[in-house]
């Protein structure tokens, strides 16, 4: 508790005049802003923080059942609020986190990216490497992919509403694999290629979140991405989803030199039915 | 943000505030920790109503003057000008304050307003300069409290008025416990619902709940050197409006 005071505070020291005493014992030192300020706030040392994890933040059952409520509606009014969409997977996944992390304990790759826990963010990533690989290899499709869409695979949101450390780290796993699976199926992030995923997810994970995005992302489509929605890409999405290999127990990694179509064919994945072109305003 | 926690009844609490410190037009308010200002707008709204009503009243008084009166009045007329009320807001924080100076440029109630940063603990005004010093919501953050009661009692002039609004105990015991319950539960979930921001609001709530109470508030407030101390409890006691005076 007391250290989570001391983090506000020096939140809020960037924010007043510098003061000249810091009561180390109370840790208040400055006027209460009641206004949003920037991630400053969730950026803790892994060496002191509260919690399970880096980020954790302790919630009540009642209070996770206010927050799957209050962010479902913000998420509803505001598509683009991707906090509030994060927020919505954690508090109303836990039976489908379990569910993934056993399939993952149960497949030898899974089970060795539950211990060793890598994580996709630039600075893990060898771009330049990526750069030089074969057209057509996972690694130089997925850099293609991050350039067409403008996107980084830093924009994550951190798990903070998940009770168990290696559930955090399923959940965590599911979001920096989202990017992958649009290059694994030829996705764009337009509001069509959106929902093809969401759909895919859906059947594969089966986490509320995304049953939920996939029932609602048809809403805000034209009659006619409805129609190839429907017809196509919809039907292959849920049947793939359905008889794909779990995709959070690739060691995607390990895999940058492998063509696209060979780890497709590993996970069981049929190519897209239409190909469908990145817009030039992508919605990550 | 502050309507969705409270629903809406920090307005009420603000307007009750105006209400007992009932200012008359030519007073100079100090707003400390006024950041964006809503009890300065207030007070200026309070005040020239109040002028509003003595003017009035004065033209009642006067419905039958002779021409004599009529003509020494007529000359008169700018005395009134003396009688414009000012009111400072200061706050630690720069933006709050740019927050409120947009707000005040908007509502078209600048005259007579000052934008002032500082801090609470060491004000930047010289001794006996205001009638009224109010803080509003802020007092809890001040790491010396004692320290800002006594800026509080040097920067008002002999006859001040010290008013301070904060979050206090509930003293009945059912609704003692439903406000917990709501404190705790409710409100770091608005915060990141709305403002994505769950750290800050349990922080809020944790901050109301180590501030002293009333009785004790008050007993720091007559330390610091103020007579006649009272407070009022508004809401159950969710909030109190302590007041003393500099004599």
């Amino acid at each position: 508790m007391r250290s989570t005071i001391r983090k506000v505070t020096t939140m809020w020291l960037t924010v007043g005049k510098p003061l000249q005493r810091l009561n180390q014992r109370y840790g208040l030192t400055c006027t209460v802003c009641v206004r949003q300020l920037h991630s400053s706030a969730t950026q803790f040392t892994d060496s002191s923080y509260d919690g399970l994890y880096p980020g954790h933040i302790h919630t009540t059952p009642v209070q996770k059942a206010l927050l799957a409520v209050g962010s479902g509606v913000a998420a509803l009014q505001n598509p683009y609020r991707h906090d509030m969409v994060a927020v919505l997977g954690e508090t109303t996944g836990h039976f489908a986190l379990i569910n993934l992390r056993d399939r993952m304990r149960n497949d030898p790759e899974g089970y060795a990216i539950l211990t060793e826990r890598p994580r996709i963010r630039l600075s893990t990533l060898d771009l330049n490497n990526m750069a030089t690989l074969p057209d057509g290899s996972f690694g130089r499709e997925y850099l293609r992919f991050l350039e067409d869409n403008h996107v980084t695979p830093d924009s994550r949101a951190d798990v903070k509403f998940v009770d168990n450390e290696e559930l955090a780290y399923v959940m965590q796993r599911y979001r920096e694999v989202h990017d992958l699976l649009h290059t694994l199926l030829g996705m764009p992030t337009n509001m069509l290629g959106e929902v093809a995923v969401k759909w895919f997810e859906a059947a594969q994970t089966g986490l509320p979140m995304c049953t939920l995005g996939a029932v609602l992302g048809p809403l805000r489509l034209n009659a006619r991405r409805l129609q190839s929605l429907f017809t196509s890409l919809g039907p292959w999405a849920l049947k793939n989803g359905q008889q794909s290999r779990c995709v959070l127990s690739i060691f995607y990694e390990r895999r940058w030199e492998q063509s696209v179509e060979d780890l497709r064919q590993e996970l069981n994945i049929e190519p897209p039915p239409v190909t469908l072109s990145a817009t030039k305003k992508g919605s990550t | 943000m502050n309507d969705a926690m409270s629903l809406g009844i920090h307005r009420l609490w603000k307007d009750m505030l105006l209400h007992v410190m009932h200012p008359q037009p030519g007073v100079r308010l100090l707003d400390v920790a006024g950041g964006t200002g809503d009890i300065a707008f207030r007070f200026m709204e309070y005040v020239r109503s109040q002028q509003e009503r003595q003017q009035r009243r004065a033209a009642r008084s006067m419905q039958t003057p002779s021409w004599e009166d009529i003509s020494t009045n007529y000359t008169n007329e700018d005395v009134e000008e003396s009688k414009e009320s000012r009111a400072v807001v200061c706050d630690i924080n720069k933006e709050m304050l740019k927050v409120g100076k947009e707000k005040a440029d908007s509502m078209g109630i600048s005259a007579g307003l000052s934008w002032v940063v500082g801090d609470a603990e060491e004000l930047p005004f010289d001794d006996d300069q205001f009638d009224i010093y109010t803080i509003a919501f802020g007092i809890r953050n001040v790491t010396h409290i004692d320290q800002a009661l006594q800026e509080a009692l040097r920067v008002l002039k002999p006859g001040g008025r010290f008013m301070c609004l904060e979050f206090s105990k509930v003293t009945n015991p059912v609704l003692a416990r439903l406000y917990d319950a709501y404190s705790f539960q409710m409100i770091p979930v608005l915060g990141e619902v709305i403002a994505g921001d769950w750290k800050s609001y349990q922080y809020l709530v944790e901050s109301i709940r180590k501030f002293p109470d009333q009785e004790e508030f008050k007993g720091m407030i007559e330390d610091a050197g103020f007579y006649c101390v009272q407070y009022y409890n508004l809401t159950g006691g969710v909030v109190a409006l302590h007041s003393g005076f500099k004599l």
